[in-house]
């Protein structure tokens, strides 16, 4: 089991660890609910240092990212950071990434701990042919992400720079809380907004108390793994493993937004005829109308009881007070509007499928 | 961690007040610490009468869903309604305000079969 170079530090919090993608990880430090609220109301800080980075370079840099990914990385300048997927060669997700143009030629990817291996023989496999520099920063890099509406202003104090200036999935690289050369990315996976801090491992000690300390006064306090889920999961955000995976099409997964047919990648063709043909099922988010929480694995079904698809997240929303998940259905069913039911243990509760996100912060 | 030393407890985190023929049932502190901020306790079993270890309902956290096990073979009388609006009481009150359900027991010798409290610490290590 790895563990994160903040483990001491989340102890002393009292943080409840588990494992996760290989880490002992905090899920929740005073509770789930509480660290939610804390997000979409003020300032929060989470230890995401189990995310993988490669760093890709040298003049065949950007051929490989366009080979792999289905976003187009042409559109990327400096300081600018992209959302994109692997797609595999049978019509799945490898998995999903932020693909950040760091220098003319040099690019980091951050892609999910649970897959750094499989993605890293991914594109190893496609970079035989084409010759970029490839490195494997997973270890050596420690990644923060301070969320909610008072992040910016919580945290203006620990760098130079002017934070507010940098814009949604725009990135600089500056000083913070003392250290130099530190990508702050305003990026991330809740919906409220905030940075990304990407360090090394033995800068995030630092990195860690004066964000703290900086957030004292703004109500800042360290949020674990289950609220992460929670707040991903109210904007509708996929995560790997659970609503996409190695079957699940990024078409179908409403992804085509960064499946872009301007250039050739791993199974374009492909994706590109199911994009003309229309795709059968489609990932829909769902509310109960009912009391109940739906489950990963959970069964949804038609008005006349047949089974039509499952559950591939499900959670109490914490801001809305419902049971909400997302789901394959066929696209027959998948219109917003459409009432269908979910079998929670031995009852058929009534679900109404609804646009995403669920809600906004 | 509160193991109240009055009462009685499974393998299951449950714990049981024993008055007269009557079980009143809820889950640990250990195990709402465990499950996180819960927010459905569902009992159907009311007014039905089970066998010692079936389930007579669920709890649901933000995270987790887990079984509930009745703890004495016996008929539910009682569910804490007052559980349907505020579940977190089981996280703020476990063996107070957050008990579960009421069982008539049918078989009171099973009691003797339930761990006492010095044997609770022991299992969940306190």
């Amino acid at each position: 089991m790895k563990s994160t170079a903040l483990h001491a530090k989340h102890q002393a919090l009292g943080a409840k660890m588990v494992p996760f993608a290989g880490y002992s990880m905090p899920v929740s430090y005073e509770g789930v609910n509480a660290e939610h609220e804390t997000v979409r109301n003020a300032v929060g800080v989470f230890d995401v240092s189990h995310m993988g980075e490669f760093l890709v370079e040298g003049p065949k840099a950007l051929e490989l990212i366009q080979k792999i990914s289905s976003n187009d990385a042409s559109k990327l300048t400096i300081g600018k950071a992209q959302y994109s997927c692997m797609p595999n060669e049978t019509g799945g997700i490898v998995d999903d990434l932020i693909i950040y143009r760091v220098k003319d030629e040099t690019y980091l990817l951050v892609v999910n701990a649970s897959n750094i291996q499989k993605d890293w023989d991914h594109i190893s496999k496609y970079n035989a042919a084409i010759g970029a520099e490839m490195r494997d920063l997973s270890d050596n890099y420690s990644l923060l992400a301070i969320q909610g509406p008072k992040a910016v202003e919580a945290m203006q104090s620990l760098s130079s720079i002017d934070l507010s200036a940098i814009a949604f999935y725009n990135f600089e690289v500056a000083d913070f809380a003392g250290i130099e050369n530190v990508i702050i990315s305003a990026t991330g996976y809740t919906g409220s907004g905030g940075f990304e801090i990407y360090c090394k491992n033995e800068e995030v000690e630092q990195v860690w108390d004066k964000v703290l300390e900086a957030g004292a006064e703004f109500g800042i306090k360290p949020i674990g793994l289950a609220a992460r889920d929670t707040l991903r999961l109210e904007m509708g955000y996929c995560l790997y493993g659970n609503d996409i995976n190695d079957t699940t099409s990024p078409l179908e997964a409403g992804l085509g937004w960064i499946t872009k047919f301007t250039k050739d990648f791993v199974n374009s063709e492909a994706l590109k005829e199911q994009k003309e043909n229309g795709v059968s099922r489609k990932l829909v988010a769902f509310e109960l109308n009912e009391r109940g929480i739906p489950r990963q694995g959970y069964e949804l079904l038609d008005q006349e009881g047949k089974v039509i698809g499952e559950v591939t997240s499900g959670t109490m929303s914490p801001s809305l007070g419902k049971g909400i998940g997302l789901g394959y259905v066929p696209v027959e069913h998948a219109k917003p509007g459409t009432e269908l039911q979910i079998r929670i243990r031995k009852n058929s509760l009534p679900i109404t499928i609804v646009k995403l996100p669920f809600y906004k912060p | 961690m509160n193991i109240p030393s009055e009462l009685k407890y499974t393998k299951d985190h449950e714990w049981i007040r024993i008055e007269g023929d009557v079980a009143t049932v809820g889950i640990t502190d250990f195990a709402q610490g465990e499950l996180g901020d819960i927010v459905y306790v569902e009992v159907e079993t009311l007014d039905e009468t089970l066998d010692q270890e079936e389930v007579f309902g669920t709890v649901e956290a933000v995270k987790t869903v887990s079984d509930l096990f009745l703890p004495l073979s016996g008929t539910i009388v009682e569910f804490n309604e007052a559980l349907e609006d505020e579940p977190e009481k089981v996280n703020s009150d476990p063996y107070g305000e957050g008990w579960m359900i009421k069982v008539k027991i049918s078989d009171s010798s099973e009691v003797d079969g339930l761990m006492s409290a010095d044997e609770y610490k022991e299992l969940v290590g306190a």
